[in-house]
């Protein structure tokens, strides 16, 4: 029951000096229960928007959003989402962020105590719970936000490229606990990353993007690759060298690069966020 | 004040001293503004009874100390004057920072509100005098709409700019984990304001603090400005100095009071 369906999705946003910038143009995906998709794509092809789209924090101008067969009216617990810049409470301690949708929420404080010991636990923050965010790595700040996602048991849980302001070695700790996460507890995700290495190891299917205007070029299923080179019993780095692995990386690679190559990038600009009141 | 300068007293202000060298410099500032107001009063330039010498003025200080002037000691004086600007200060905060935290967060409420404000800020609490002894007479009701005057302004900007330096993502962030409009609030826009606030807090003390004489111009019968209004009056100038040598240093001290707080806050929040 928690789909999230795209259906002919258009979103323009209002020029500055007058006209219109088309970032989204009529996009229909479909994602089920359970699936994890991650989408890649050049700066401004749209994948964040489509993101928040989901999230309830921006709304197509023509099309429908839907999550569990209901359109997509605003914000909601039930889809948790990772933002790339952390976003946690900078005056809230890590036990206090990660418990503040419980909070919100209601949850009695014994039932909410533990929930959260529990993420602490699995996230690795042991002995941080009373530190404030500033105190603690960019890695740590990350996985609490993914402690503060995960604890309200969402239904869908939507990440913009999460591990982007990590550090190379912290990332791929980062993806391998992500993915010993999601295999454990599996939940319908969408991961935006313009990492190609990151969306073929996370992923059941990548959406190739492309931009101006912001549409999918291709959805290639990565299922089959990774059930048949057994990829799961790998550490991320062989996972890497596997010829699977390059082979599909370089495959899209080519698609991003063939059609920046066919459209020029219009001289466009890009709204990076949009604030929602 | 004195000014944190480099060592050769030349560099930029703010290079790091030691705590000794600051404090001497700044009891250097002082006795230097003493010693020309002492010398200028004796050098006979003015007639005493116009600038009084820094003694006269000190033994006058000791003599209100414990002998009633216009009807009261300094002390009592003092502590009416406190009591009137901590009551208005109190609206002005009470009032100023809710509407302005609304202000940052409703974009009608801030079309509506904000011209206005703008307009309206221009007008010196002074200006408000006639009016707050027409609409309240004697009663505290108009030295406190004067002080309230002086110190409501910087109370809604700083809450109202802090609640929209408040990140957008952070405020999303509590919208997708399932907080409330109220929750959001409590939780996200008020803790982001603070530092703000406490600033605008401070700023909007020292305006009300010295909105206070004129507060006290209108007919009350206690307080500093008062004493002063009496001591000009009587052509008593060294009562004069002496409110305002008292207005000066309680002025100071709400300021490192403040300031204390301020430091306190950034300390337990990082950067904030």
């Amino acid at each position: 029951m928690s789909e999230i369906v795209f259906e002919g999705v258009t979103r323009r946003f209002p020029l500055p000096r007058g006209g219109e910038f088309l970032a989204i143009d009529r996009i229909d995906l479909r994602i089920e229960e359970r699936e994890f998709v991650a989408i890649v794509g050049p700066s401004g092809c749209g994948k964040t928007t489509l993101m928040r789209m989901a999230a309830g924090l921006d709304f197509p101008t023509d099309g429908r959003v839907l999550v569990g067969g209901k359109e997509v009216t605003g914000p909601g617990p039930e889809r948790a989402v990772v933002f790339q810049q952390f976003a946690l409470l900078p005056w809230k301690t890590v036990r206090e962020n990660i418990g503040f949708g419980l909070m919100c929420k209601r949850t009695p404080k014994a039932e909410a105590d533990a929930a959260i010991a529990r993420y602490v636990e699995l996230m690795g923050l042991s002995g941080h719970e009373d530190s404030f965010p500033h105190q603690l790595s960019g890695g740590m700040q990350q996985r609490v936000a993914i402690a503060r996602a995960y604890v309200m048991q969402p239904a869908a849980l939507l990440m913009d490229e999460p591990f982007g302001a990590l550090d190379a070695q912290t990332r791929i700790v980062m993806q391998e606990e992500l993915v010993r996460l999601a295999r454990r507890n599996p939940r319908t995700v969408i991961f935006i990353t313009h990492a190609v290495d990151e969306a073929i190891y996370l992923a059941d299917r990548v959406v190739v993007m492309g931009r101006n205007p912001g549409r999918i070029i291709e959805t290639i299923d990565i299922r089959p690759l990774r059930e048949d080179g057994g990829w799961e019993a790998m550490p991320i780095e062989e996972v890497m060298d596997t010829p699977a692995f390059t082979h599909m990386r370089s495959r899209i690679w080519k698609l991003l690069k063939a059609r920046e190559q066919e459209r020029p990038a219009a001289p466009a600009p890009i709204p990076a966020t949009v604030p929602a009141k | 004040m004195a000014k944190r300068r480099d060592r050769n007293f030349l560099g930029p202000a703010g290079t790091s001293l030691g705590l000794g060298e600051f404090w001497a410099l700044t009891a250097a500032g002082f006795v230097l503004f003493f010693a020309v107001w002492g010398g200028v009063a004796a050098s006979g330039w003015l007639p005493p009874n116009l600038l009084p010498s820094p003694l006269a003025v000190w033994d006058t200080l000791v003599r209100l100390w414990n002998q009633p002037f216009a009807g009261h000691v300094y002390a009592e004086h003092l502590s009416a004057s406190i009591q009137r600007f901590l009551m208005g200060w109190a609206i002005a905060v009470g009032i100023g920072v809710p509407l302005g935290l609304l202000m940052g967060w409703y974009r009608l409420l801030d079309e509506i509100v904000t011209p206005l404000f703008d307009a309206m800020r221009f007008v010196a609490p002074l200006a408000w005098v006639p009016l707050a002894a027409l609409w309240f007479g004697t009663g505290i009701g108009g030295p406190l709409l004067i002080i309230f005057v002086g110190s409501f302004a910087p109370c809604v900007i700083s809450a109202y700019r802090g609640a929209r330096l408040v990140e957008t993502r952070l405020v999303e962030a509590a919208q997708t984990l399932g907080a409330s409009s109220r929750q959001v609030m409590l939780h996200v826009l008020i803790p982001g304001a603070l530092p703000s606030i406490i600033a605008g807090l401070r700023v909007s003390a020292g305006l009300g603090w010295q909105s206070l004489v004129g507060s006290e111009l209108i007919v009350v019968g206690a307080g500093l400005g008062y004493l002063m209004v009496q001591g000009q009056g009587n052509l008593n100038t060294t009562v004069v100095i002496a409110g305002m040598v008292g207005i000066g240093v309680v002025g100071f001290a709400i300021d490192v009071l403040l300031r204390a707080v301020e430091a306190a806050f950034k300390r337990k929040w990082g950067q904030a």
